[in-house]
């Protein structure tokens, strides 16, 4: 009798210590990324663009050739390197500030164009780098540093739906909202950020996941707790599931 | 020898770009320059490359930078306001040391300006423009032959090391039609080999990471060091200028561009006026041929420089003659190109 | 003595958050009195006995610190 592992850290990874805060989903989503790349075999041709956020080593996190783009270009920046190389696989990994104001405008024409690449989102409904402020995807009523009343539709406007909204497009041939909070979800997302790898591996188009995640720290709720408080809140405003999927099932 | 040609100037630094190998355009519609844009996406298709116009042109410099990454020839152009939208881009393309020629098809400004040519970029494209302690190497080219010559050289340049370039244009160079001789086309695979440190895919070798940044100041501290080495390398080996009627001048006009070409005729004017005149014309504007120009102030009596601005590389004409002699300066601005006649009259009251 | 299941936390990369604790099913997990060099309370394995292998604490973990195998009859 001997011991099989059953669950180990993804080769994928380059094993460098995470610079996230303790229970920050950051790192549940790295490692199911690197799962996949594993898993479909293609770490050595895989290239990352890393934004500007808490996520901006993440360039550093995986065992893949990376770069970091400006504030929001990422998609911009993954564009014209798969326009340079078209063979290889090419993904961004967003937070929500990043995707969903500042470069708003570069993810809406990437997908629009049905670019051949990945777009990991990671929504914390703030700004976790920056020290807690306002994000487009911060709910209303949510108290952060720059809403410090709460956030109020009147000024500020309403909760972002990054998903619904890209959803429309044609150039996009996979598309869901997940979340981490629990493993079951866990799994379900891997599935779903396969897809998304799928979709831009078969020339099918665009390919984006959108991962409902926590922010302990800025939040201020404990890692447990803001499991719970992402169920509770984040949850009914933002609508989980598959919006678009072009890839099929697996044979 | 290839025979010449007529053609419009956007479309001479356009096939200059495809000729030294650029297979990738990206960019955004701006006037003077859009025939360039227009140019790429008609040629790159034949040529097997990638014509992409950018959702705008901090889309395009983006572009630049991921396709840059791979270790391809990148290009793009703009003019004034579409050049001060990509900045930030531009910046990061230094820090990260890809080789990016930019096109900079200068309009009268500021703000939105207006369209007709003009020298007032000469600050954002010589001392940044974006953030951050770096330079871009800088040509200013007078004629569509020189463009051309200088689009090929741009791209060996910023390969060699590993720096964006910037051809500083202006909207008289962009429109006008001259016979130019255009190189062979480059055998793609005589271009440098990046593989090195190109983003291409960690097959059996380690990962590749091209960033601008390390968040400990001190290491930042020695990229910046290292970024000022090679950027002494480049002011040791880059400088180019041309000195037209200077050895015997007492008077020399500094201009470059298409001031400097439209100055050439000036010295003539002033010549057969009796001034011994002569123009040195600053050819890389960074590197800055101080050198050059500081020798000729030993034997000129008045330095007058000349520009389509209000006067901004007069500033290196200062810091190269160095309080010796008098540095005098003449500019129309907001896209008004100096006459030869009202610049010889300046000069006639000066002396 | 050796449980049909076995699951490893690198306590040193641990940063303490309870993920693990939290989405064990069995009580397997807690957290270890002592800090580790980072400074936090490490995840432990409290009840080595209850493991029964799902792999829920590998799933929730976000500094990749879990490993879980299993026993199997080693091939002939
Ligand atoms: C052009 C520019 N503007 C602003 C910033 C400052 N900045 C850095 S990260 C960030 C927000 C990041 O938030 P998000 O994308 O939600 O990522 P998170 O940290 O929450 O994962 C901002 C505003 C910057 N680096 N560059
Ligand atoms: S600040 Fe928030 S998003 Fe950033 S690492 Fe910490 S918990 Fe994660
Ligand atoms: S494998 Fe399952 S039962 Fe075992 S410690 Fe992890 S979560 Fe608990
Ligand atoms: S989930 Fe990971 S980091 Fe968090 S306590 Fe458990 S082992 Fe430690
Ligand atoms: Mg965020």
């Amino acid at each position: 009798m001997s011991y099989k592992i059953k669950f180990k850290g993804p080769e994928s990874l380059s094993g460098k210590e995470f610079t996230y805060c303790p229970g920050c989903h950051h790192g549940i989503v790295h490692r199911l990324v690197a799962e996949v790349i594993d898993e479909l075999g293609i770490r050595e041709k895989t290239l990352m663009v890393a934004p500007v956020g808490c996520s901006v080593f993440a360039y550093e996190f995986f065992d893949v050739d990376g770069t970091v783009a400006p504030h929001g270009r990422a998609p911009a920046v993954a564009t014209g390197m798969k326009r340079a190389m078209p063979e290889n696989v090419v993904f961004t990994y967003q937070g929500d500030g990043d995707l969903a104001a500042i470069g708003t405008a570069e993810i809406l024409h990437a997908a629009n164009r049905g670019e051949k690449i990945t777009t990991i989102f990671i929504n914390n409904a703030i700004y976790g780098m920056t020290g807690g402020q306002m994000a487009p995807t911060t709910l209303l009523g949510m108290k952060t540093t720059t809403s410090p009343y709460g956030r109020s539709a009147e000024n500020e406007g309403y909760p972002l739906h990054m998903a619904e909204l890209l959803s429309n497009l044609p150039g996009v041939a996979y598309l869901a909202r997940t979340k981490v909070n629990k493993p079951q979800d866990v799994l379900k997302t891997k599935k779903m950020i396969k897809k998304a790898f799928l979709a831009q591996i078969e020339g099918k188009g665009f390919g984006m996941v959108e991962v409902l995640s926590t922010c302990p720290t800025n939040w201020g709720i404990p890692p447990v707790e803001a499991n719970k408080w992402l169920e509770e809140n984040m949850v009914p405003e933002y609508p989980l599931g598959v919006y678009v999927d072009k890839v099929g099932d697996e044979k | 020898m290839a025979e010449k040609v007529m053609v419009k100037g956007t479309e001479a630094i356009g096939e200059a770009a495809i000729r030294a190998g650029c297979r990738l355009y990206f960019g955004y519609p701006i006037t003077p320059q859009s025939e360039l844009t227009e140019y790429m996406s008609r040629r790159m298709p034949q040529v097997d490359g990638v014509f992409l116009q950018a959702e705008s042109e901090v889309a395009a410099v983006n572009m630049l930078y991921g396709a840059a990454s791979t270790g391809h020839r990148v290009m793009t152009s703009t003019s004034s306001p579409g050049y001060s939208l990509m900045q930030e881009g531009v910046s990061y393309i230094a820090g990260a040391e890809l080789p990016v020629v930019f096109v900079n098809v200068v309009r009268g400004g500021p703000g939105l300006g207006d369209i007709q040519p003009a020298q007032s970029d000469y600050f954002q494209a010589t001392k940044g423009g974006g953030h951050g302690d770096y330079r871009l190497v800088v040509y200013g080219p007078e004629s569509l032959q020189e463009a051309v010559e200088l689009t090929a050289k741009a791209f060996d340049v910023a390969d060699k090391y590993r720096n964006p370039a910037l051809i500083l244009a202006d909207g008289m160079l962009g429109q006008m039609m001259e016979p130019v001789e255009f190189p062979e086309f480059r055998d793609l695979s005589t271009l440098p080999d990046h593989s090195s440190w190109a983003m291409q895919g960690a097959k059996g070798r380690e990962p590749h990471k091209i960033t601008s940044f390390d968040i400990n100041e001190y290491v930042l501290e020695q990229m910046n060091l290292r970024y000022q080495e090679k950027y002494k390398k480049i002011i040791e080996n880059e400088q180019m200028w041309e000195e037209y009627k200077t050895d015997d001048a007492d008077i020399i006009i500094v201009a470059y561009g298409t001031m400097g070409r439209i100055a050439k005729t000036i010295v003539n004017m002033a010549r057969e006026k009796g001034v011994k005149a002569g123009l040195f014309r600053p050819i890389t504007l960074w590197p800055y041929p101080y050198e050059a120009l500081a020798k000729l102030a030993d034997q000129a009596k008045l330095f007058f420089t000349v520009e389509m601005s209000m006067g901004q590389m007069v500033e290196d004409v200062k810091l190269a003659v160095n309080g010796k002699k008098t540095v005098e300066f003449y500019g129309r601005t907001g896209g008004v190109v100096p006459t030869p006649n009202e610049v010889l009259a300046k000069l006639m009251e000066l002396i | 003595m050796e449980y049909k299941n076995k699951v490893e936390i690198d306590q040193e990369r641990c940063k303490g958050c309870g993920l693990c604790i939290d989405a064990c099913p069995t009580g397997t997990l807690g957290f270890s009195e002592g800090f580790n060099a980072k400074g936090y309370h490490p995840a432990a394995v409290v009840n080595p006995e209850k493991c029964i292998g799902c792999g829920f604490c590998y799933q929730m973990c976000p500094d990749v610190c879990i490993t879980v195998s299993t026993l199997e009859k080693a091939k002939a």
